[in-house]
């Protein structure tokens, strides 16, 4: 039980925003929506919460199709991207508004309300305006409002995305604990690969209108069965080079020979893209029969943590994620290593031929 | 080009401050050096915009002064003080050509014809814009706006400075690691003085030369990203660079070790000289992938009880707990993770000491 969409389609002014999306989601059930921008998963939570109807297919809450029901009726819960609060009630009318109508007398919303505000430490904030909170607050404040009706269906529309990087780590985390302590069905969309990852239960790879994979989110972070889905579940987005397998002899990006040991072993002739994620590259070799990778630095990052090395090769490019600060400067020369256990075998039809072990 | 330079500067949006925390700038002495990449970062309310205002000649600061190569220049509006500006969102003339969006600032300037055609085309050319410099400005995205934005505040060389606004808030995620690509470009071929705004770590981190870290109005420290990373000089440093930040513990020195509650952690012997010395209350930071975890009793090892452990793809975080403190610790993905219970490690090169937040060694 719980909900589902049956061959939805979603057609705006002429142009598909959704394509033959067909999911389900269980009571109790944590649920990600990863995409990029525009990949249509806004659209797919509005459909979902009933505020659009689907201009094809049909929407069903526990067996019951309720399509054209009007979001009012629905037990439905929705946190935006932007903090969207009543900006002349205070944090506790604010928090209060979703329970005006619920016939809870006034000292179960009182409870309720304060409960649902210590989980959030909006505690203190009670009595203020959201104009006198930060973003993070503002965010808070428009959490708890979705958290204290303890709607069957909660939705979450990158809720993170607006507030800086600390706040999103601090919010992330206590986000995925409340959620954990839910019965309802929680679905949060979001364009980062660690928020997923972190978030855990199941994942939802949309790109383009269209789902790419469904499953736990462990699986198909170590299974993304097309290259887009592996792209969009990598941060940097993973990287491939061509490579072509003659006479059981495999050479990657035109001058790389690579080993077809352990699980690349078997692999017929023919063309294909082998991927690897930004991690597995290092700056110094690692030892036991890793591959050497010259190239041109086109950008290091530093994210504080890690650093990102941009490298480019003829035609090709890929990026190094290394943990720590690394000084690399601009156009210097580069050697990156690359173990062949952490590579993915995609045919040229961007299909997953063969995915590095787990725990390799 | 110029060299600035803050001789006690301090500002308070209040008329009578009487308090520290009524001051939006603490007293602030530093100096830009010609031609350098500087960023300024720190959380929302830190002062960071507040200081490029008194920069810029935007506010005039309570007390102190500011130099453009000697030059004192406290009490010239922004106008008179020959810098360029790029702001969060763009700033240009929707109706006008990207070429003579490009060229106005240099027009403006009485830049000849010839000048002011090479520059328009040099900084296109940086940017990406120049099949773009016949269309007009109104037609094209947000990020192409703002690149004409980037540009019109780079096209003259004659500046003292350019100054940067939070500019890449409007840019698309995907395609902001491009444009801080051609800030650091950019600053390589042009050599101007930048000074660039920003609370996001990675703009930061990526784009300068040095960043000034700021905190309740205060520079906290001033450093290289290797630096921040390696030797945070104030607690905030630790806590606000990298991901998760650094873990604090309270401590007292006794000798060489650090006693946290009735756990014994050793220290470097010159950090625990150091903190012999030390006053104020003592706390021990170490950095979550500094931290050592493992399996089985180790010799010096702590034993914590692991509460919660984190899988983000290419890396896990594992929180522990031992003597009523929380500790966490960045694990590579490969890396097999205890499940229940964990010891310790801290490598005495990588745990470092603060007294009342401040680094002591």
């Amino acid at each position: 039980m719980g909900l589902a969409l049956k061959n939805v389609d979603k057609i705006v002014g002429g142009e598909t925003h959704l394509k033959g999306i067909d999911l389900e989601f269980e009571t109790g059930s944590r649920n990600v929506l990863l995409g990029r921008t525009l990949a249509g998963k806004t659209t797919l939570l509005r459909i979902m919460a009933g505020l659009d109807r689907p201009s094809r297919g049909q929407v069903l809450v526990d067996g019951e199709n309720v399509t054209g029901v009007s979001v009012r009726k629905r037990g439905v819960a929705m946190v935006y991207q932007q903090f969207i609060n009543y900006p002349s009630l205070s944090v506790y009318a604010n928090i209060a508004s979703p329970l005006r109508r619920s016939g809870l007398n006034k000292r179960e919303i009182d409870l309720r309300v304060r409960e649902t505000a210590e989980f959030l430490h909006l505690d203190d904030l009670l009595n203020r305006l959201p104009a006198e909170l930060s973003g993070g607050q503002q965010q808070r404040t428009a959490i708890a409002r979705a958290l204290v009706k303890d709607a069957q269906l909660l939705l979450l529309d990158e809720p993170l995305v607006n507030l800086d990087y600390k706040l999103r780590e601090e919010l992330r985390e206590e986000l995925r604990d409340i959620f954990r302590k839910r019965s309802a069905i929680v679905v949060y969309t979001t364009t980062e690969p660690s928020e997923a990852l972190m978030l855990g239960g199941n994942i939802v790879v949309l790109d383009q209108g269209r789902v790419l994979q469904t499953g736990t989110t462990a699986t198909v972070y170590q299974h993304p069965e097309t290259l887009r889905a592996a792209e969009v579940f990598s941060d940097p987005p993973i990287n491939a080079l061509p490579s072509k397998i003659t006479s059981g002899r495999a050479v990657m990006g035109g001058d790389i020979p690579i080993p077809l040991t352990g699980h690349l072993n078997g692999l017929e002739d023919g063309s294909y893209q082998f991927a690897f994620r930004s991690n597995h590259l290092w700056l110094s070799s690692q030892g036991n029969g890793d591959i050497a990778i010259h190239g041109k630095v086109d950008l290091a990052e530093i994210n504080g943590s890690e650093t990102f090395v941009y490298v480019k090769r003829g035609e090709s490019a890929f990026v190094v994620q290394q943990e720590g600060v690394h000084p690399v400067s601009m156009g210097s020369t580069i050697t990156v290593f690359i173990h062949p256990k952490h590579l993915f075998v995609y045919d040229n039809e961007g299909r997953l031929v063969a995915a590095p072990p787990v725990n390799a | 080009m110029a060299r600035i330079e803050f001789v006690e500067i301090a500002h308070s949006y209040y008329r009578n401050p009487q308090a520290p925390s009524d001051y939006a700038l603490k007293e602030i002495n530093t100096v830009w050096e010609d031609g350098g990449a500087y960023a300024l970062l720190g959380p929302s309310g830190c002062g960071k915009t507040t200081l490029l205002n008194v920069i810029s000649g935007l506010l005039k600061p309570s007390r102190g002064k500011v130099l453009y190569d000697g030059r004192d220049v406290t009490a010239l509006p922004p106008e008179k003080r020959n810098i360029a500006q790029v702001f969060q969102f763009p700033v240009l003339y929707d109706t006008m050509s990207v070429y003579d969006n490009l060229a106005f600032p240099l027009k403006n300037r009485g830049f000849n014809k010839e000048d002011t055609v090479r520059r328009v085309q040099e900084v296109a050319e940086i940017l990406d814009l120049t099949k773009d410099l016949r269309k007009k400005a109104a037609g094209l995205s947000a990020d192409a706006k703002q690149k004409i934005s980037l540009g019109r505040g780079l096209v003259r060389s004659d500046v003292a400075a350019v100054l940067f606004d939070e500019p890449l808030t409007v840019i698309d995620p995907h395609l902001k690691w491009h444009l801080r690509r051609k800030l650091k470009e950019i600053h390589e071929q042009l050599k101007l003085t930048l000074i660039y705004v920003t609370h996001d770590q990675v703009e930061a981190l990526t784009f300068a030369e040095k960043v000034i870290v700021m905190y309740e109005g205060e520079i906290v420290q001033i450093g290289t990203p290797e630096e921040l990373f390696e030797n945070p000089q104030h607690k905030f440093v630790g806590y606000f660079i990298g991901s998760p930040g650094m873990n604090f513990l309270p401590c007292t020195i006794e000798g060489p070790t650090a006693w946290v509650g009735g756990v014994r952690i050793d220290l470097a012997p010159e950090t625990a000289a150091l903190g012999a010395k030390a006053t104020g209350a003592l706390e021990l930071g170490i950095r979550p992938m500094h931290l050592e975890v493992h399996g089985a009793a180790v010799a010096g090892g702590v034993p914590a009880t692991v509460t919660s452990l984190e899988d983000q793809g290419s890396f896990k975080i594992l929180t522990a707990a031992f003597d009523g403190h929380t500790i966490r610790a960045r694990l590579p993905e490969d890396r097999p993770v205890p499940d229940k219970k964990a010891w310790l490690t801290f490598p005495p090169s990588r745990t470092k000491l603060f007294a009342d937040e401040r680094l002591v060694g």
